[in-house]
């Protein structure tokens, strides 16, 4: 079966290998937004249905730390043009500021959670709510460092200079995973903060 | 062009003269491949492995429920029995069979090298095999086989709030929460890596609709995969947090929801079903057509019915909770998406017939199991229509009506599948042929033991029986039958000892294979058995669904039909 | 006591089972027939065209498909689907929505770790493990609609002969009915597994005539007379540990984590159906527990064997 006795319309050529990368993390994403659906279902069954301080009373919408998370999908964005364009310093800037403003929303998160569990007296055994809350909310935030931590890492082989252009898609597949940390806090942020407030 | 490569040599045979390698080294090979054929082995081995840890829990319990009143277990033992079962059966043993066999099989018949990603389907190996460590060791890390003991005791779908710490003092269902928790990032990483080969490796010329069926329906499994096991990941996480943080998911004393257990649960348990089934499915729609010497009938249509398998069987979770109380509305919408699953199935069944309609059919050992399993699919098929009507189902539903009917789909079926599939590929995965004459006394052996056991087993259900009871009296009318149920163990335990005896004899003993002893027309069989380590030596460019068919009737081949 | 008939989903005996038995019938009969014509097919395929010994080696025709064939074993099948769901839309209707009359009595069953707990709200009384109710005509149907609840974990009631079954579940309400037509024990089980002794929490059911239902009713209602001669085992009873589980109208025991022992000779078993209701066997009962049903939340009370004889004596007084 030598190739040279059947040609192949160039149409015929199913995908590349190098794609490999987005579609498995597209595959990862299918798989967590399911998980990220139960979890969301259940806050909704649940609420209205707790005891104790309602989401009404000691929920404020986190309005600063969500537009830093949201600012961190614009930056990665910039930084994966930069890496196309084979710019590292540029890439690496960019990099950090993505860090930087992840690194706010886990900061601001966990003040909230500080205020809850230690002003308002919610925590995950105290009530449904509570046990809703910090589930949902913790898993999105546990996403987010996992993220940061990815982010970090390629940080620190960018500042030793051993990330090249050839990384672009690489760089590209870690972007995406980023996006989806972010579009998953659409639907938490929503769903928590308002529909369900 | 003959050279070394390309002659068949059996498995572990070394040429003449030449040493065998230390046996040290050859494991130490297996531990640390990432080589897709080793591993589809490793994840088939253990697969097979539990399969018949599995079936000794299973012969215990029939041992028990042979007789009315009997003491061959305590009740403590047969409710972790028929946990360590079902848990063991569904994801020690049937899924790394299915995950063994796909990634075995998807990357030579789509004429690639190895999976899109060997270290993760590596990872996701071990991972798997370390779940079934963990829950495995709950039979000995508490206080062993008697008294209360460490092993599960909640059943397999471990209904809240009977896994709560109010209810399940202990660690017993925690091994039950971490086994399965663990083998499911192996699940997810494996399905990954299944759709990622799928798209982006296939060989020039191999369009979609030039995939193989196997591919086809490896992939929608995998999609399944990646949809159904993550709620059951979720909830497990959800049922941790209530037993460990004091949360409140199931805690029903404090408002928490039975129910949303069982349809997070459910979510997960029955596109799991079609994660198991489709498969056997793929082994079915291989080797049918090999044995009939004709194409598949339809192929197209076989690909719409399994991705409206896949499809709908993502809506009908709720056929499993027909008895806690649903109003008549949703009652009725899951009668709905329940009969409807049937048509694309119905059609499968067609189509093996259509298949075999008019073609020139080969008994050997591979067919026969694919015969026996598509009828026995049908019947399996039936009872599922009659339990999807759901006030039937009032009746049958937790009675032995359904054990009897759902492992009519796993033994009848997918085990089924699996025998074929390994008469089918074992030759060329060890370049020796399995001996047709213990194939034969397998089969018959086994098929008079399943039908014994699971033809009878529908009876009890009819009579009240309920399931998961390790005892009952006399004078139910349920005696004669549970006795007849345990006698077909025996015939299945004969057969799987003489297939057992089948394999590692022919390793080394069996005819020498070929690279094709069956003139089959997929693209593994153009490779040696077994294949090199690159699988092939050039990258094959295909121009049909069939290409070997096209290089051996060059006066006819598949692609002038397209 | 006459031996209750064995629970066949096929001979009913009250409306809902009736209704269910005519829709199974008619599912089965469907699948009988798809069955036939799909098996003939199929052996008449390997029959026929099985290879014979003297082929001649050639591949048959190689046919890849048939647009029509496969219409028509998609159409048949989709009209089979809605047939069945329809048929069976009905029945779900008929009987999860139904209206109870006015006369019907009402039960409220609470299912336990392994015992089941009925009460009657309207008639005040709480009775366990044999649930009474009265005979009803077809012509002016008198139901006993049952309330389902649970204490611990999940349940489900299942009497095949009276009706389908539907689950006891924590912090849930359940709701089912039935209309028995003749008088009769009829026997049943749990059916939804609930721990360790949930093969042995079984159910009977009483269908009685009206007249022996309210003389059941009536006797429930009453604490019943002290009998002078068990004065000692009731003395024992209310002074030991029994009292923190059981209830008796009339003493001080008033225990609700056991079942209620006021009328407990009126019952054919104890524990639940797992044993007769004879003297050897409450004695049994109170001494070892587990020697009857192991692993059951009842403790074995650490009495003499004289004392637990009192005891003994005293239960079989409460008729």
């Amino acid at each position: 079966m030598a190739a040279s006795t059947l040609t192949v319309p160039q149409a015929e050529v199913p995908m590349s290998p190098h794609l490999r990368g987005r579609v498995g993390m597209w595959c990862l994403i299918t798989a967590e937004s399911a998980i990220f659906t139960i979890f969301v279902v259940a806050y909704l069954y649940y609420a209205g249905k707790s005891t104790g301080p309602t989401p009404r009373e000691v929920l404020e919408v986190p309005i600063f730390i969500s537009i830093c998370l949201f600012s961190s999908s614009f930056t990665i964005v910039m930084g994966e043009k930069a890496i196309h364009r084979g710019n590292i310093k540029l890439f690496t800037a960019w990099l950090f500021a993505t860090i930087i403003l992840g690194a706010i929303f886990v900061g601001g998160s966990l003040r909230e959670w500080y205020r809850l569990i230690y002003e308002d007296g919610v925590t995950i055994s105290s009530s449904l709510f509570g046990t809703n809350f910090y589930s949902l909310v913790g898993l999105h935030l546990s996403h987010v460092i996992v993220g940061l931590t990815m982010l970090s890492t390629v940080l620190i082989f960018a500042l030793l200079g051993r990330v090249k252009q050839e990384h672009a898609e690489r760089i590209g597949v870690l972007a995406l995973y980023w996006h989806f940390v972010d579009t998953v806090w659409v639907v938490v942020l929503s769903v928590v903060y308002f529909i369900a407030r | 062009m003959l050279d070394a490569d390309s002659i068949s040599k059996p498995m572990f045979v070394p040429p003449e003269g030449v040493q065998a390698r230390p046996w040290l080294d050859r494991v130490h090979e297996w531990i640390v491949t990432v080589d897709h054929k080793k591993l589809g082995l490793m994840y088939l081995c253990y697969g097979l492995l539990f399969l018949v840890i599995g079936g000794v829990e299973a012969t215990a319990m029939r041992i028990q429920l042979a007789l009315p009143n009997n003491h061959f277990v305590s009740p403590q033992t047969f409710n972790q029995l028929f946990t360590m079962h079902g848990t063991t059966m569904i994801f020690f043993s049937a899924m790394p069979i299915v995950f063994g066999i796909a990634v075995y099989l998807v990357p030579l018949m789509i004429g690639a090298r190895d999976m899109a990603f060997p270290r993760l389907n590596a990872w996701g190996f071990w991972m798997s095999a370390l779940g079934g460590i963990i829950l495995y060791f709950s039979w000995v890390g508490g206080s062993g086989l008697y008294g209360a003991g460490g092993a599960p005791d909640v059943g397999w779908f471990a209904y809240a709030p009977l896994t709560s710490p109010a209810f399940s003092v202990g660690h017993s269902t925690d091994y039950w929460i971490i086994g399965i928790f663990v083998s499911g990032f192996g699940s997810i990483a494996t399905a990954v890596n299944i759709i990622t080969t799928i798209l982006c490796l296939r060989c020039p010329g191999m369009t979609l609709n030039r995939m193989p069926l196997l591919v086809w329906l490896n992939a929608v499994m995998a999609f399944i995969v990646l949809l159904a096991v993550s709620p059951l990941t979720a909830a497990q996480v959800m049922l941790l947090i209530d037993r460990y943080l004091g949360g409140h998911f199931f805690d029903t004393q404090a408002g928490g929801s039975a129910v949303i257990w069982m349809h997070f649960f459910w979510v997960f348990g029955h596109p799991e079903v079609y994660v198991l089934v489709l498969p056997a499915f793929a082994v079915l729609s291989e080797v049918i057509p090999v044995f009939s010497r004709k194409p598949i009938f339809g192929y197209s249509i076989m690909v719409v019915a399994t991705l409206a398998i896949g499809f709908i069987s993502l809506s009908v979770w709720a056929h499993h909770m027909f008895t806690v109380g649903m109003t008549s509305y949703a009652n009725a919408f899951f009668v709905a998406s329940t009969a409807a699953i049937a048509v694309p199935t119905g059609i499968k069944i067609f189509n093996w017939l259509g298949t075999m309609w008019g073609g020139k059919i080969i008994f050997k050992v591979p067919m026969l199991f694919c015969v026996a399993a598509v009828c026995q699919m049908l019947i399996a098929g039936l009872t599922g229509i009659m339990l999807s009507a759901a006030p039937f189902d009032w009746q049958l539903g937790n009675s032995y009506f359904v054990v009897a009917h759902f492992h009519y789909v796993i033994l009848g079926v997918i085990v089924f599948g699996v025998f074929a599939a390994i008469y089918y590929w074992y030759p060329k995965a060890t370049g020796r042929m399995l001996s047709e004459r213990l194939g034969r006394w397998h089969f018959w052996l086994f098929l008079i033991g399943f039908h014994l056991t699971f033809d009878f087993m529908h009876v009890p259900g009819l009579l009240g029986m309920p399931r998961r009871i390790y005892t009952y009296d006399t004078g139910r009318g349920w005696d004669i039958w549970n006795l007849i149920v345990t006698v077909g163990v025996v015939f299945q335990a004969l057969a799987i000892l003489l297939w057992v005896v089948n394999v590692f004899g022919s390793y080394y003993k069996g005819e020498v294979a070929g690279n094709d002893p069956w003139n089959a027309w997929t693209l593994e069989w153009s490779t040696t058995s077994p294949p090199p380590d690159y699988n092939f030596a050039t990258i094959p460019v295909v121009r049909s669904a069939r290409p070997l068919w096209d290089l051996k009737h060059p006066e006819d081949p598949d692609w002038k039909y397209e | 006591m006459a031996a209750p008939d064995p629970a066949n989903i096929f001979s009913p005996v009250s409306t809902p089972a009736n209704q269910i038995h005519h829709l199974s019938l008619f599912v089965m009969a469907i699948c009988a027939a798809i069955f036939v014509v799909v098996f003939s097919l199929l052996v008449y395929a390997i029959v026929k065209f099985r290879r014979r010994a003297d082929d001649d080696g050639r591949e048959p025709a190689q046919i890849y498909g048939s647009n029509q064939v496969e219409l028509a074993w998609t159409v048949i099948p989709v009209l089979i689907v809605v047939v069945l769901f329809l048929a069976a839309a009905r029945v779900i209707h008929a009987v999860e929505d139904a209206k109870m009359p006015p006369g019907a009595t009402e039960v409220v069953a609470v299912g336990h770790q392994f015992w089941w707990e009925f009460r009657y709200p309207g008639q005040g009384f709480v009775t366990a493990n044999e649930l009474h109710v009265p005979v009803s005509d077809r012509g002016h149907p008198t139901p006993t609609h049952i309330t389902l609840m649970s204490a611990d974990t999940d349940h489900s009631f299942w009497v095949p002969r009276l009706s389908g079954k539907t689950d006891l579940i924590p912090n849930r309400v359940n709701s089912m009915w039935i209309d028995p037509h003749e008088t009769g024990t009829f026997v049943g089980q749990c059916a939804q597994y609930c721990g360790t002794q949930h093969a042995k929490m079984l159910l009977r059911v009483v269908v009685d005539s009206r007249a022996d239902f309210e003389k059941w009713a009536a006797n429930e209602k009453n604490p019943g007379a002290q009998v002078d001669t068990a004065a000692n085992g009731r003395k024992i009873f209310e002074s030991t540990a029994c009292v923190n589980c059981h209830t008796i109208e009339g003493t001080n025991a008033r225990g609700k984590f056991g079942p209620d022992l006021t009328h407990i000779m009126s019952r054919a078993t104890v524990a639940a159906g797992a044993a007769e209701n004879t003297k050897e066997n409450l004695h049994l009962w109170i001494k070892d527990p587990d020697a009857i049903k192991p692993g059951c939340l009842m403790p074995a009370m650490q009495m003499s064997d004289q004392d637990i004889d009192a005891v003994t004596a005293y239960l079989m007084t409460l008729h």
